[in-house]
């Protein structure tokens, strides 16, 4: 195939017949090539995380009016690996009574878990690991690896408040993958497919459009997942030192840190193949790799929304989180999975589809928020009500929770 | 030996080797970590049999929820944070002979049966074994009726595990 | 070419390691992993006979898919009851409930 309009699968095919020409049967070598492909993603994924590190705090520094680093070469660029030497030089502490492989195998598992995610990631139309055609199932199931790193790393340190924050945020994250199973289905029921690369081939108009509840469904519990703030009770400094790494040091908590800061990046991802077209954008016909350039802007779009939300903020309680989860989100998630299929289903052959679709949203959502605000109402009159009798009738303080 | 023989044997010597460590082991938290590799391997062994689906749903339900619900059980009922205590009952040596047996006989009624060395049928191109899954479930010739009972199961199951676990605030 | 024989003797023999693991260990909740072991060989029974019959019926497919829906249910159920029981009787090994034996 042409060089220009295929390159990655032009440089494999190469690759296999040098193998080839070296003797190996054709199974070997085409095994090779697919490690050596898989080899320079996973390298290029992890030059990005380390890209990501800058990234983060200079978004945070501009979010609390200040510079951020600006001082180890020019814009501060060369400040993560300034940050990697430190973590590396840094003495590795095992805790007594610590399990010493379970220990070492958590950072691992996290890591791990976040770059299979890239597997089914259309970076382009022409560049993915695998077109696997259930992608979207393939996604939550590899984010329950990561949840499974957070109980290992929080049991294996022989410390309480490890174990603590980690059921903590085990319990979120189990929690909130229901809602954003729902809020992926919507792209799935949207498009009448379940591979990632084909959801991004059937955005003729992005889903952002068709379905901006789901967008914020998904961002809500996406949120949730990365334990990013507002739900990060687990990381919080003064209540819980640091969840399930307190007792890691040097490149193993590098790891835990590069390895969030990667997920909210694969999660931006995400958010721009299921609603903002993946790799769409002008030209992407022509000269198919650019779309590469267009999901990058995209995911960093995403990346920056998360980090929008988590520098603004302040934290939920962990009682209230999982409230709003069970409470509001799931049925919420259940209704509008339903409401966005009839309405598919009722204008898809119209000619005001996706003027259609975007206005039964946003009735969708006011009706939503009408429920919420009687509701809301009626508590706080109950409330209120309660109060004024107490003050009337005695004067002592009563507590009503 | 083709790709997919090697794959198979490499999956199943690990598969073997941690469910012997799965019911060995005498830390439990070991042994679900084990259980997690044995699920996993299982996952591969679908993917290697062309069912997909089967595979992700695999990691999904056992690994993603299964496996942790028992590492939670093992942590909520131990004493202190490493007691492990006796590992197996006096009489091991006889539930290890039923089983050598049990696993014996299987193989001996089984080579009798002239279907034990077939090859795989070529599946069909373009066949789409999701959406052919998806038919199955919900199509009322095919097995719609036993999915919603699935489902009134799970609900049971939910409804009864909170209720057996539940305990009111004060209570002991 | 993987004969359908190796499929069903890795999972006669992984029915076998979990019937060993039910029948021989103390600790209730590792009981109900040799019974997650069992139920794991029986869906790759099921699936592999899917497979190699005929892949164009779904029958295999949505037993396993059914035998998935019982072992999470099983599960989630037995551990409560362990959870339970441990609560009041501080423990959990097999032999040491026995409060209904004559």
């Amino acid at each position: 195939m042409d060089f220009w309009s295929n390159p990655v699968q032009a440089a494999g095919v190469w690759l296999t017949g040098v193998f080839a020409g070296w003797g190996m049967n054709a199974d070997a070598a085409g095994i090779l090539t697919a490690f050596i492909g898989i080899l320079a993603l996973i390298s290029v994924v992890m030059v990005l995380d380390i890209f990501l590190v800058w990234t983060e705090r200079k978004i945070v520094a501009r979010f609390q009016d200040r510079l951020g680093p600006n001082r180890v070469g020019p814009f501060g660029l060369i400040q993560p690996f300034a940050d990697i030497i430190k973590l590396i030089i840094k003495e590795n502490i095992y805790p007594i009574g610590v399990d010493k492989v379970v220990f070492n195998l958590a950072p691992v598992l996290m890591m791990m878990s976040v770059l299979l995610l890239w597997a089914v990631l259309p970076l382009a139309p022409v560049l993915f690991g695998v077109d696997l055609n259930v992608g979207v199932l393939y996604l939550i199931g590899v984010g329950s690896l990561g949840t499974l790193s957070i109980i290992m790393a929080g049991w294996s340190s022989n410390n309480k408040f490890a174990l603590l924050g980690s059921f903590r945020q085990v319990a979120v994250m189990i929690s909130y993958e229901i809602p954003m199973v729902v809020a992926l289905l919507i792209p799935t029921v949207l498009s009448g497919k379940m591979g990632v690369n084909e959801i991004v081939q059937a955005q003729e108009v992005w889903y952002i459009v068709l379905a901006p509840l789901a967008f914020l469904l998904f961002l809500i519990s996406a949120t949730a997942e990365l334990g990013r703030a507002p739900f990060d009770l687990t990381e919080a400094e003064s209540e819980l030192i640091a969840g399930h790494h307190i007792e890691y040091s040097g490149m193993k908590f590098g790891l835990f840190y590069a390895a969030e800061l990667l997920h909210t990046f694969t999660f931006g991802g995400l958010i721009a193949a299921f609603f903002f077209g993946g790799w769409r954008g002008p030209w992407v016909e022509q000269v198919p790799m650019l779309g590469l350039l267009w999901f990058f802007i995209k995911a960093t779009i995403g990346y920056w929304i998360f980090g929008w939300i988590k520098y603004t903020m302040p934290r939920i309680r962990i009682d209230k989180m999982l409230d709003l989860n069970w409470k509001f989100l799931v049925p919420f998630s259940f209704v509008l999975l339903m409401f966005i299929a009839l309405m598919n289903e009722l204008l898809r052959d119209t000619s005001f589809y996706a003027i259609g679709m975007f206005l039964s949203n946003i009735l969708f959502g006011w009706v939503t928020l009408e429920i919420l605000r009687r509701r809301a109402r009626g508590e706080r009159e109950k409330l209120e009500g309660a109060k004024h009798n107490d003050h009337v009738v005695t004067t002592s303080v009563v507590h009503s929770d | 030996m083709t790709a997919m023989q090697i794959i198979f044997l490499i999956t199943a010597a690990v598969m073997l080797g941690s469910a012997f460590m799965v019911v060995t082991t005498k830390n439990l938290v070991h042994a679900a970590l084990w259980l997690i590799v044995t699920l996993f391997g299982a996952a591969v062994l679908f993917a290697t049999l062309n069912a997909g689906f089967i595979a992700v749903i695999q990691v999904v339900v056992y690994i993603g929820a299964i496996a942790i619900l028992f590492i939670f059980a093992v942590m909520l009922t131990r004493r202190t944070m490493s007691e492990t205590g006796a590992g197996l009952n006096p009489n091991w040596w006889l539930s290890a002979a039923i089983a050598v047996i049990l696993f014996g006989g299987l193989a001996w009624l089984l080579r009798g049966w002239d279907g034990f060395s077939k090859a795989a049928p070529a599946l069909p191109s373009g066949f789409d074994s999701v959406g052919a899954l998806a038919q199955a479930l919900v199509s009322p010739e095919a097995y719609v009726l036993p999915f919603e009972v699935a489902s009134v199961l799970l609900l049971a199951a939910l409804v009864g595990a909170v209720y057996i676990a539940f305990q009111k605030k004060g209570e002991e | 070419m993987i004969p359908l024989s190796w499929y069903l003797v890795l999972s006669a023999a992984l029915f076998s390691i979990g019937l060993f693991g039910v029948l021989a260990r103390r600790n209730a909740v590792a009981i109900l992993l040799g019974i997650e072991l069992m139920l794991n060989a029986v869906n790759i029974n099921l699936v592999s006979f899917w497979r190699y019959n005929d892949p164009t019926r779904m029958d295999g497919q949505v037993f396993a898919v059914i035998v998935f829906a019982v072992a999470a249910a099983e599960v989630a159920v037995g551990l409560a009851l362990i959870i339970s029981v441990y609560r009041r009787r501080n423990t959990v090994a097999a032999d040491e409930i026995d409060l209904m034996k004559w």
